[in-house]
């Protein structure tokens, strides 16, 4: 990428050196001058795969988000988690972690990953090199873990290099893992998602697992089925453009 | 066929792994609190062969050895395809927190590390590094090893010597430290993919309840293992 950018920044110094020698020539008072035609800048686009593989045994994953951004992070360990992560990790509703403000651009799966199942999220952005990415989706049968990762840099990722990666999963904090029925939206329990109460830490910590009924939390509607070690996701991330 | 033999010739120039014959020292260590590993299998071979992948379903040899930790059927399979293959170095099982060494000599091409080793008690538990790509350079390289669930077998953590593949049940409890009388914790597999194991339940009843592991004992977090790969 540095090389990249090191040889399109060469040929516009050298556009501009042109501009000046025409420019001194029409200071000549030539009368064969002619305006130079216009070149229009050949629009640099940025594009990436993100490739996704549930490792679960019974946790299927909301629609994965994906965010090129400059700036910010999508959660932080010990930091509050946003609104629209809330949302991602209570719900599994993605929609305000893409339209996020520090988002230059941003992409969704299509649906559900379910166990062993795969995507791949794609995702570009013109004229403007992203300086990181972030991903994320929801453990559904869960109250509100997440797993992904915030703030990979893509500063130095050439063409048709990719990163392989496998991440743990976090607990937004924002809602207290109670794991009843009424509060767990994924197939296990059909219970209710985003709750803007926050009753838990409300600091973004790395998640515990969940206990189940059969471990004698007897108020859980998760089965021994449902629970899960890390890593949850193995990730790819390959720059194709 | 000359041009063939040029573009060959390129190809290898080109290549940036330089298949070279290379001598690895192998340490692996048994990172868990209750869990022992059955007779090790640790192969170095070529990029044509892969002896398990996350989400794929596992094929029957892998199968063998994760169910009954048999790892004939992968040797067979690793020594048609010109892998170096260092089969069962701990002689046996190895037991909790101790670690195995062993010398693997490589041939030109075989230039990724793949390990397998089942855990015991598990129904089809695995500690698994599928195609690791050994460095070129002389030196001293370490990793964590996950345990993966070979996703053929239902969790049902009884302990009654099934280890064949296809049969239900676990086949030992090296420590013999399970119980008995176990009903058997589920009989279905939701994910019948090779995935990360979500480990054992256990229970605290070692004549009865739905396990016959103890949930004191026989859980585990990962990483499951540590292997140190020296490079001479």
């Amino acid at each position: 990428m540095t090389v990249l950018y090191k040889q399109s920044f060469t040929s516009t110094a050298i556009w501009s050196a042109l501009g000046v020698t025409v420019l001194l020539t029409a200071c000549g008072g030539s009368d064969s001058y002619a305006p130079q035609p216009v070149i229009p800048p050949v629009p640099v686009i940025y594009s990436y795969e993100v490739s996704v593989t549930n490792l679960t045994h019974a946790q299927p994953l909301s629609p994965v988000a994906v965010i090129l951004h400059n700036e910010g992070e999508l959660f932080e360990i010990g930091i509050s988690a946003s609104v629209a992560l809330e949302n991602l990790a209570e719900s599994g509703d993605n929609s305000q972690v893409l339209a996020d403000d520090i988002a230059l651009a941003s992409a969704s799966g299509v649906g559900v990953i379910m166990p062993g199942m795969s995507e791949t999220v794609s995702v570009s952005i013109t004229d403007t090199q992203p300086m990181m990415i972030s991903t994320a989706a929801m453990l559904v049968n869960t109250n509100d873990a997440f797993s992904g990762f915030s703030g990979m840099s893509l500063e130095n990722m050439a063409v048709g290099e990719s990163i392989s990666l496998l991440t743990g999963s976090y607990d937004s904090g924002t809602e207290k893992n109670s794991e009843t029925m009424a509060t767990i939206p994924g197939p296990a329990a059909g219970g209710e998602g985003f709750n803007a109460e926050r009753d838990d830490v409300d600091i973004v910590t790395m998640h515990a697992g969940v206990i189940s009924n059969d471990d004698g939390l007897v108020q859980s509607v998760l089965s021994q089925a449902h629970r899960f070690d890390n890593p949850t996701l193995a990730i790819s991330v390959k720059r194709v453009e | 066929m000359k041009l063939f033999k040029a573009v060959a010739t390129i190809t290898l120039l080109c290549s940036s792994t330089v298949s070279i014959a290379q001598e690895l020292e192998i340490e692996f260590t048994n990172l868990t609190h209750g869990i022992h590993y059955t007779p090790i299998l640790m192969s170095a071979h070529s990029d044509a062969i892969s002896l398990f992948s996350a989400g794929v379903a596992a094929t029957p040899e892998l199968q063998m050895m994760a169910e009954g930790g048999d790892i004939s059927g992968l040797v067979t399979m690793l020594d048609a395809a010109n892998a170096n293959n260092m089969t069962n170095p701990a002689n046996g099982l190895l037991a909790p927190g101790q670690s195995t060494t062993a010398m693997l000599s490589t041939d030109e091409g075989n230039t990724y590390l793949s390990v397998v080793t089942m855990l015991l008690p598990t129904n089809d538990g695995f500690a698994g590094v599928n195609s690791w790509k050994i460095p070129t350079e002389a030196g001293s390289y370490s990793f964590n090893v996950n345990a993966y669930d070979a996703g053929t077998e239902a969790n049902n953590e009884v302990v009654n010597g099934g280890g064949a593949p296809g049969v239900l049940g676990i086949p030992a409890a090296p420590g013999m430290d399970s119980g008995t009388g176990g009903s058997g914790v589920t009989t279905e597999e939701a994910n019948t993919t090779v995935h990360i194991h979500r480990g054992s339940l256990g229970d605290d009843n070692l004549t009865a309840g739905k396990s016959d592991l103890d949930n004191t004992v026989h859980r585990w977090l990962n990483p499951v293992a540590r292997i140190t790969v020296t490079v001479k």
